[in-house]
């Protein structure tokens, strides 16, 4: 598939935003965070202005932004509609817990409670954006349950990345939280390569056989194409990355997003918050890079069932 | 409404002949045609006479070799959108834009409403759809909606244009909700397939497979054997030849 980059940072910045909400908005009632309304406006507009640039980009793609707010009506059957009603409803209770942690410098009562709904929706505003891929049967890289789990463990580190850095930045450090920062990475490296085994090994159910029905008579080749140029299809559901670029750009996901976030995270706990804070900013941009990274794979590495009629036997 | 109407009872759709189609590509352009100034008008091109052509086309024919040797053959294979029942395009339309009609199953796009995410491109596995990226709008085959219900146009023109034009008879279009129609007699007889039965979407549209290939004389009525011409050599004929053979 096409890798859009309006797609990608759609699903990035959107995730890291919702990942960072979620976990201020349980951890911040139970006391966990500093009360510090600056602390509460740093964390509250890094989540909200992440995710606000995540949706603003989504509509980027679009070929009539002006009429997205039409999205807002299919969410009985649309996984992308869900996510648009999720993703807006979830402003409601996440501005009230920032007003209330920001202005009022409350987290307990109603006030902690706007935030832990705000986390819950966040996480499944998350879970819908997955789904939105998970539930295409037509690319066997996206319609399997690693998709979901996948998300929420990218929108939880990279939450945690950017929490840690700012608990850090305001010198109120937190060795536990870093621990379970680095955890929540090593975590997401581990599905991450689960994934990757499981697309590397298996394989679409469809064939050109199934596609054009004439299995039955032997292996099927393509004669001659449609046309001579590409079309919308070729060029949307055709995209062919170089394989050697592939295994580069998995090799850099490897080290960006996983491995040395996790050596330095893990780093911080012990490191004075001066230093530790100059690290997780150099984490935060290496980790954002990676998952950039890893979100243009997910795009690239996918394979459409419409390319069985353009030459390819499997998919 | 992008969910699904319950199960209609009249299924319109398209059966493809895939043993006689000749791959001529008259549908395709018979299509262009009446659909560039039909329901969905126009059928977009960009840079039409430049070095990257591109255009949005309801029907495409490709060409496949299946099998090697006797068995081995070419199949012209003509793909539009085949109306599924089960059409994932529409549930994932998060607008309302993309629907199927529960009165007689043809699956179309509303313009007005379709804010262009080709979200729905990304669900049909046959690529059925495709985005005007002039007009920012998704497109698709529309059964020529406006042939088979146009009461201007005489009885016999009232059916899709790629079924008009085909000059092999390889597209027939039908009720195939109908037991009793033709299109449902003909993939009954024929046995019509569904494409990519795995995925679940349950086409409307069949296609017909091509029949077995004949590789005796007399299958086609000719004689079984030519018998050997009878020797009629005489000494000035032959001279005669020579001669000619020069």
């Amino acid at each position: 598939m096409h890798p859009a980059f309006s797609v990608i940072l759609f699903t990035t910045s959107h995730g890291a935003g919702y990942g960072l909400l979620a976990l201020a908005g349980v951890l911040a009632p139970l006391g966990l965070l500093p009360q510090d309304p600056w602390f509460g406006f740093a964390t509250m507009a890094l989540a909200l202005g992440a995710a606000t640039l995540g949706l603003a980009a989504s509509t980027f793609h679009l070929g009539h932004p002006e009429r997205a707010w039409r999205a807002y009506t299919q969410w009985r059957s649309s996984w992308l509609s869900r996510e648009g009603v999720l993703a807006t409803l979830t402003y409601l209770p996440a501005g009230l817990f920032g007003i209330g942690w920001v202005f009022a410098g409350r987290l307990d009562g109603v006030w902690g409670a706007f935030g832990v709904t705000a986390a819950f929706l966040a996480i499944v505003t998350v879970f819908s954006t997955a789904m939105i891929y998970r539930s295409l049967r037509t690319i066997h890289q996206w319609a399997n349950d690693w998709v979901p789990v996948i998300y929420l463990a990218n929108a939880v580190l990279s939450g945690a990345i950017w929490l840690n850095m700012l608990l850090l930045l305001f010198g109120r450090p937190w060795p536990g939280f870093a621990w379970f920062a680095a955890a929540a990475i090593a975590a997401g490296w581990a599905l991450k390569i689960a994934y990757w085994r499981y697309i590397d090994t298996t394989r679409h159910p469809s064939t050109a056989g199934t596609a054009t029905s004439l299995a039955a008579y032997g292996e099927v080749r393509l004669f001659e194409a449609p046309h001579t140029q590409d079309n919308y299809l070729t060029e949307e559901m055709g995209y062919r990355a170089r394989p050697t670029f592939v295994r580069r750009l998995r090799m850099f996901v490897h080290l960006a997003l996983f491995a040395v976030p996790i050596a330095l995270t893990a780093a911080t706990a012990m490191l004075p918050p001066a230093i530790g804070g100059a690290v997780m900013v150099f984490v935060f941009v290496l980790s954002g890079a990676g998952i950039l990274a890893e979100r243009w794979l997910f795009m690239a590495e996918a394979k459409h069932t419409v390319m069985l009629y353009y030459g390819r036997r499997r998919v | 409404m992008t969910s699904l109407p319950p199960e209609s009872r009249k299924k319109l759709g398209l059966v493809i002949d895939l043993d006689t189609c000749v791959g001529c590509h008259a549908c395709a352009v018979n299509c262009k045609e009446w659909n560039t100034g039909g329901h969905m008008a126009p059928l977009t091109d960009l840079q039409a006479y430049g070095a990257k052509a591109t255009g949005v086309w309801f029907n495409r024919i490709h060409s496949f070799e299946a099998g090697t040797g006797e068995n081995g053959r070419t199949v012209h294979f003509p793909k539009s959108c085949l109306h599924c029942e089960d059409a994932p395009c529409v549930t994932v339309c998060p607008t309302g834009a993309s629907f199927k009609r529960a009165e007689d199953g043809i699956v179309l796009v509303n313009e007005d409403k379709c804010i262009g995410c080709k979200l729905c491109s990304w669900a049909c596995p046959y690529g059925a759809r495709e985005y005007d990226a002039d007009a920012g709008v998704m497109k698709k085959c529309t059964l020529c909606i406006d042939r088979i219900y146009n009461e201007n146009l005489a009885p016999e023109d009232r059916v899709p244009a790629c079924v008009s034009t085909c000059p092999a008879r390889a597209r027939h279009y039908g009720d195939l909700g109908d037991p009793d129609s033709e299109v449902s007699k003909l993939v009954r007889d024929r046995g019509g397939q569904d494409l990519m039965p795995e995925m679940g979407c349950k086409p409307v549209n069949k296609y017909l497979p091509p029949r077995p290939p004949k590789t005796r004389a007399a299958a086609i009525g000719a004689p079984e054997a030519l018998a050997p011409a009878a020797k009629v050599g005489t000494a000035i004929l032959s001279w005669l030849d020579k001669r000619l053979k020069r």
